[in-house]
């Protein structure tokens, strides 16, 4: 099991090869309506859902601009609750801090509670380099492991998958890393979860070292949450002897109090409940009662990165709810995997290359994933402005290659625009230019639109060919508004307005 | 109140019947309207796409254009939004106080025409006549940057003549998105086949926005269907009458 991102086209390629799997479009179309609709529900419910959304995105703000000093706060909460911290720069380090406290303890598997931190820095594929086997505990998450898959959306990683799909992979797949499924196994949700929980259940027992992840990091009392669905959390974060908490830096919450908005915020948010199965709050160890042994390795990873980004900061506010994933148009149609990270849709657009840096196809072409059509912004429960991180990302791009020696095609595209478009008396000539296009496609085009007007089918080349291969392009008309202007005095002296057969 | 049109780039170069339209029906409702010859565009194509510097220039011709109007209306809510929500931005990085300034003085007045009708006019009914069955795609900049909310539904429900159908799922992006549709052509196409079969689906004969961009889109891809759908901008619906159905529709 060692699929991963790297190498990922970007994009727009990626993209395309997702558009052609109908089934996956259907699976997505119907998951994230569902959760979609739940969602809005649910929201509906609650009436201060602005005053809300605005608590919980001041609590992360104020969070993010005193970091350096919550996270000193955090250490020191943490070790006098018996916890010990690891601060790790990058993936590698962190990946070598877990992988060492599982061989001080001997143990050639760890446990797993979901965690997109531990995904991000590909620490399962880092263990099994070791010889330490991670078992992922969560449903969808240990659906993405057997099938040797990627996972495709924050919240539901499986969510490209449908039940037929997953009675397959559990029917292959599960005998050869432990309990098997069952013969009679059905597509039957309930059937599906059961074979699930009875394979899993040989792996919570035996296992001497969990691995979690963090929701929030509570700084005052040195608490760590996890916020889940399954109990399967709660199984790794209590019966394993030694549990090892990988968090994110931008995690950190100053008080217990601030969890309040957060913890109304999230489910609704993501899942569509109005409060999710299980919250579990662990702070160090307590002595004859759970882990007697626990680690937090605190993350960074280029989240100081994203951090020293005026714009671009507030993305740290996430709380991974996936509400932008749900309602972006654009992850519905081409899925997670598109996005070549574990943080796919609007949020992986800005996050990956806020936190990656840019100047690397792949990621340069996430800022550009998107229309910009705002509905991502609309149901951030901690309202980061998505739309203006993505311009603002779009920008870094662009400069990154104002020093290239041959310019792309598209700058030198821009530049003529701007040119043009900085003078209205350049901008009228290129009009009555592309007004005789527009008269020569009247006369000898073939394609009318309904109501008469004359349209392009089909074009070669490379911009034309991209709109032209679906959609029918008007004609220019053969006179502008401004040149109509003039000639009529703004439509004071020409009542009749002979130029007709041109409108939209 | 000295009231400037800003007919935006594309409708100028691509539908000039709907800064007409616009024309006709502001005279109609007593309100005399100047087309300040110097403008151009709002800037919107290089700040989309990360040209930030590129925008500086058009930007500074947009606030020298639209200086000293109390109002400026304009056919598009994509352009209003990006002339009162980007224009700061772009200033602000062209590091140029007075531009800055003279963004300051000029974006809070610019109005994408269903507000400048229902806010500063006051009307809903315009007077307009129009015998289709029509139906509302509330484009996204409208919708969410600007927030028309209902305004142009209001204004549509008061046509005489006018049948209003439901879009379904009316609120999700066609897959326009300026250059988006170009840069992303297959998954903007995916978006516009949905948005394309939804408007089908109402068996509405026209399909109206305030954005002919988004129109050019969906009603490209319509055309390309056969669907015989129409596209139709909101001004040319309020500007006609019984006397001067537009002829595209007549």
């Amino acid at each position: 099991m060692s699929a991963t991102f790297v190498g990922m086209p970007a994009f727009p390629s990626a993209a395309r090869a997702a558009l052609a799997d109908t089934q996956l479009r259907h699976n997505l179309a119907h998951a994230t309506g569902t959760i979609r609709d739940k969602r809005a529900r649910v929201v509906a419910e609650v009436e201060e859902w602005e005053d809300l959304r605005l608590a919980g995105a001041a609590v992360k703000q104020s969070a993010l601009v005193d970091l350096d000093r919550h996270l000193v706060r955090l250490e020191e909460t943490l070790t006098a609750n018996g916890a010990t911290v690891h601060w790790a720069r990058d993936a590698a380090e962190a990946n070598a801090i877990v992988a060492r406290i599982a061989r001080d303890h001997d143990a050639d598997e760890v446990v797993k509670v979901k965690s997109m931190a531990t995904q991000e820095i590909g620490l399962n594929e880092a263990l099994a380099e070791e010889g330490i086997l991670a078992w992922e505990t969560d449903l969808a998450e240990l659906i993405v492991q057997l099938g040797d898959d990627l996972p495709s959306h924050i919240l539901v990683p499986a969510i490209h998958r449908n039940r037929a799909e997953i009675r397959e992979i559990f029917l292959r797949e599960m005998a050869g890393v432990g309990r098997p499924a069952p013969a009679d196994l059905t597509d039957e949700p309930a059937v599906l979860a059961g074979a699930a929980r009875e394979h899993l259940r040989e792996k919570f027992l035996r296992a001497k070292v969990a691995v979690s992840g963090a929701n929030f990091a509570v700084a005052e009392t040195g608490t760590l949450v996890v916020v889940e669905s399954e109990g399967n959390g709660r199984m790794c974060l209590t019966l394993p002897e030694v549990l090892v908490s990988v968090v994110g830096i931008e995690k950190v919450v100053p008080t217990w109090e601030g969890l309040d908005p957060l913890l109304r915020l999230l489910p609704r948010s993501s899942t569509g409940e109005r409060m999710n199965p299980y919250t579990s709050t662990w702070s160090g160890v307590t002595p004859g009662d759970g882990p007697q042994e626990v680690h937090v390795v605190l993350l960074d990873n280029g989240r100081t990165r994203a951090l020293a980004d005026d714009v671009g900061r507030q993305a740290l506010r996430c709380i991974r709810c996936s509400a932008c994933l749900n309602v972006c148009p654009v992850y519905e149609r081409v899925g997670g995997h598109a996005y070549g990270s574990v943080y796919p849709g609007p949020i992986g657009a800005i996050l990956n290359p806020l936190m990656k840096g840019t100047g690397d196809p792949q990621t340069d072409s996430l800022p550009y994933a998107s229309s910009l059509c705002g509905a991502c912004f609309e149901v951030c429960p901690v309202r980061i402005d998505i739309p203006e991180v993505l311009v603002h990302l779009r920008a870094e791009v662009v400069d990154g290659h104002r020093g290239d020696r041959v310019p792309k095609a598209e700058a030198a595209a821009m530049a003529g625009a701007a040119w043009t478009l900085s003078d209205a008396r350049r901008l009228a000539w290129v009009e009555k230019a592309s007004g005789l296009a527009g008269r020569a496609l009247t006369r000898f085009g073939r394609t009318r639109l309904p109501g008469g007007r004359a349209a392009a089918g089909r074009i070669p080349g490379p911009g034309a060919a991209a709109w032209t291969g679906a959609r029918d392009l008007p004609a220019p008309p053969r006179e502008s508004f401004r040149a109509w202007w003039r000639r009529t005095d703004g439509g004071r002296t020409d009542h009749t307005d002979t130029e007709t057969g041109e409108g939209s | 109140m000295r009231v400037a049109l800003m007919v935006t780039c594309f409708n100028d170069a691509m539908f000039p019947e709907t800064g007409k339209a616009v024309v006709t029906l502001l005279r109609r409702l007593g309100v005399e309207v100047d087309f300040p010859a110097a403008q151009t565009c709002c800037a919107q194509p290089m700040v989309n796409t990360g040209y930030l510097d590129e925008a500086v220039p058009v930007v500074r011709t947009f606030v020298e254009a639209f200086a000293g109007y109390d109002a400026i209306v304009t056919p598009s809510g994509s352009c209003a939004g990006s002339a009162r929500h980007q224009h700061g931005i772009v200033a602000r990085r062209a590091g140029d106080p007075a531009l800055t300034e003279a963004v300051a003085a000029t974006s809070p007045k610019v109005y994408e025409l269903s507000e400048f009708l229902v806010d500063v006019l006051g009307v809903t009914d315009v007077g307009a006549y129009f015998p289709h069955t029509v139906t509302y795609h509330p484009t996204c900049h409208s919708l969410r940057m600007i927030g028309v909310g209902d305004r142009p539904r209001r204004l549509l429900e008061a046509v005489r003549g006018l049948t209003l159908v439901e879009l379904p799922g009316a609120a999700e992006c066609c897959g326009f998105g300026g250059t988006f549709a170009v840069k992303n052509a297959d998954t903007s196409v995916a978006m516009g086949a949905d948005k394309a079969r939804h408007v089908r689906e109402t068996g509405a004969e026209v399909l109206v926005a305030g954005d002919n961009s988004c129109l050019m889109h969906v009603g490209g891809m319509l055309s390309r269907q056969q669907a015989g759908i129409r596209t139709v901008h909101l001004a040319e619906i309020l500007a006609a009458t019984e006397a001067s159905v537009p002829e595209v529709v007549a």
